[in-house]
């Protein structure tokens, strides 16, 4: 296994960049989430992590040695793809077999290998029938067996779930991870579903327009987004922004929006008359008579234990997450009261993040 | 009474349709049943008028077909003591003797060279060129692909008296490897045509994974691909295979000997007196065997390359 030092990738398609300058490092043993919305560059860096697209510049470390230019035969790279792949023309052995074969091992080695990794991932009673007429799940399994079974430098995933029915995702997620956690092996996976990667991911990459946003653990890229366009792609409901003009200092505990004061954490950077945005995450928000910052109740939403308050500010639209038991009669103005340690605020034009005493040192390069 | 659908035929419009097919069938099928029972005709049979559909059947067309006889006086063939074989007795009975083989079993044998050689050029030459196009960037990719279907534009015949100065010049002139070169030319835009469209169904991923799998390009092509393009490659070669078996215009124009092939041949067969119907029945008969061989074996992929991109996966 091995680790994965990504450093200044870029990749252009004709005119398009489809990567821009993107660096972060994939731990040894890692489950490693490359996250964003389609078109993002997701898929494209791991494709140039696996060899099947050349960078246009920037460097691909792989256990040290810079693979950047190499052939994906050469990388011993296992990828699990989408639409899975399994070779039509071969049964399920022989689709297992298939990696081993090339590396010129004995038949009775290869054999043992199949019906190990078989026996793993629970498919031994289908090892001879084709690959046709398996059902979603046992043709991930199978995806999966012939990335595991070569015991590669480590395993890339292309949305290995995204074919697969909800229900049945879930359960594969779980599956998935424990195989990670019996193996250790580094994993690099790509999703567009936040709660796929905040469910199983060790460390988040979030991508957005070829650009890297945040690289961190899944606390620290839900708890302190380091631009806007993390806050609102990470949690559902999204964080709330509540847009005010303002001016402070450094060390400001305090921000004024709407003839309210709001304490925030301390900030450790100044900002003059620009446009801020206060970030509030849903479950931050509570709903009390006495909260001097007011909101009207425009609608509900049942969920169960909790309920979703969607709430008419004057700085904008803010969903609260309240227990179901409490009352939120719609047209009704309440108070607001946020967890004071628990806000971000951003810089509304560039969206990046102010720095302030919560969030200092949470975001890596 | 069933309840009505509109995604299932009733029973009255299969009884209709099958009607179609069959009438359609019969009509089509008609000649061919001609030819082949008037291969099993005697000569004289042959040119009766009215035609006679019930007769004595013969191997006498068969036999003309092989064989070049010779006529020869009563008193000789009595010296020559009773017929040995049973072909040499239906030839005795025309005071004839068998005076050596025909020509037909060598033009038969240049018709499965220069045919099945050409089609296998084409589709060689066509996957991989498909696979290129398919696949990689090719500059000017649409333009190139436009001239090669552009050279299917002309009616290749327009060119015959270029090709024969040409192949007078190269000495290609009824030779095989002409006869193959000038079918491939022919067959090489549909190849490359077909099979592109064949090869960009299959998904990418499945080399994809062969590279990351630790194989070449050139191993996961012919270990991934070509399995998969099996089907193309198979109602290709048919197409391919068809023309170049029944071309007539060029065979007869480029070839007389060496290289002759069995559609200018056949109409040559000359009995007394005109030509010799039944034989010539008998080689179209013949003729019409390998290429009918070779499509039922392959009828699975042509059905599927026929209705191939009609429905989405």
């Amino acid at each position: 296994m091995a680790e994965i030092v990504i450093r200044n990738l870029r990749k252009e398609f004709g005119s398009f960049v489809a990567v821009r300058e993107s660096s972060f490092t994939i731990g040894d043993g890692e489950f490693f989430m490359l996250l964003g919305p389609s078109g993002c560059g997701k898929t494209t860096t791991l494709r140039m992590i696996a060899g099947l697209e050349l960078p246009t510049a920037g460097d691909i470390l792989l256990d040290g040695e810079n693979v950047a230019q190499v052939p994906a035969s050469r990388r011993d790279i296992a990828f699990v793809f989408q639409m899975f792949a399994l070779y039509p023309h071969m049964n399920v052995r022989q689709n297992l077999a298939y990696p081993l074969k090339n590396q010129g091992m004995a038949r009775a080695d290869i054999r043992r290998r199949v019906d190990e990794v078989a026996r793993i991932l629970g498919i031994v009673s289908i090892l001879d029938s084709g690959v046709g007429r398996l059902s979603g799940g046992d043709r991930q399994r199978v995806a999966l067996g012939r990335a595991i079974v070569r015991e590669p430098k480590a395993f890339l995933m292309d949305e290995p779930l995204g074919a697969l029915d909800a229900e049945f995702r879930e359960h594969m997620a779980e599956e998935l991870r424990a195989l990670h956690n019996r193996m250790n092996a580094t994993t690099v996976y790509v999703t567009h579903d936040q709660l796929e990667a905040m469910q199983m991911g060790d460390k988040i990459v979030v991508m957005n327009h070829g650009v890297v946003e945040q690289f961190g653990t899944p606390q620290e890229i839900y708890d302190h987004p380091a631009t806007m366009f993390v806050a609102d792609f990470i949690g559902s409901p999204p964080m709330n922004f509540l847009r005010f003009t303002g001016t402070f200092e450094r060390g400001a505990t305090s921000v004024h929006l709407s003839g309210v004061d709001i304490a925030v954490p301390e900030l450790r950077q100044e900002a003059a008359g620009r446009e801020i945005a206060l970030g509030v995450r849903p479950e931050h928000v509570r709903l009390s008579d006495g909260g001097a910052y007011r909101g009207c109740v425009d609608a509900t939403e049942y969920l169960g234990t909790t309920q979703i308050v969607t709430l008419q500010c004057d700085n904008g639209t803010v969903k609260a997450r309240i227990p179901a038991s409490q009352h939120a009669i719609i047209g009704e103005t309440v108070g607001l009261e946020f967890s004071t340690a628990t806000l971000s605020l951003f810089d509304a034009g560039s969206g990046r993040a102010l720095v302030t005493a919560a969030n200092e040192g949470a975001f890596r390069g | 009474m069933s309840a009505y659908s509109i995604t299932e035929p009733s029973r009255r419009q299969k009884w209709i349709a099958g009607t179609l097919v069959i009438l359609y069938a019969l009509i089509t099928m008609a000649p061919l049943a001609w030819i082949f029972l008037t291969g099993f005709k005697s000569p004289p049979d042959s040119i009766s008028y009215p035609p006679k559909v019930v007769f004595t059947p013969t191997l006498e067309g068969y036999v003309n077909l092989f064989t070049t006889r010779s006529r020869q006086t009563r008193e000789y063939l009595d010296s020559l003591g009773p017929a040995r074989t049973w072909y040499e007795e239906i030839v005795r009975k025309r005071e004839m003797v068998i005076a050596g083989p025909s020509k037909f079993g060598e033009r038969f044998k240049n018709s499965v060279i220069i045919g099945f050689g050409s089609t296998f050029l084409s589709v060689f030459l066509g996957t991989l060129a498909a696979y290129g196009f398919s696949r990689f960037k090719v500059p000017l990719k649409d333009d190139l692909m436009f001239f090669i279907l552009s050279t299917r534009m002309m009616p290749p015949i327009a060119v015959a008296i270029p090709i024969f100065l040409m192949y007078r010049s190269l000495g290609l002139s009824d030779t095989h490897l002409g006869m193959i070169l000038l079918y491939t030319a022919v067959n090489i835009s549909l190849a490359v045509w077909l099979l592109k469209g064949f090869i960009d169904e299959i998904p990418i991923e499945y080399e994809e994974a062969a590279l990351i799998d630790g194989y070449t390009r050139l191993q996961a092509f012919y270990k991934v691909v070509l399995p998969q393009a099996a089907t193309g490659i198979a109602s290709t070669a048919i197409f391919c295979l068809i023309f170049a078996w029944n071309e007539y215009a060029f065979a007869l124009l480029l070839t007389s000997g060496t290289a002759q092939t069995a559609p200018p041949f056949i109409p040559t067969i000359i009995g007394e007196g005109g030509l010799d119907w039944p034989a010539v029945a008998a080689g179209a008969t013949l003729f019409l065997l390998p290429v009918l061989v070779f499509t039922i074996l392959l009828r699975k992929h042509l059905l599927r390359g026929i209705t191939f991109g009609a429905v989405r996966k």
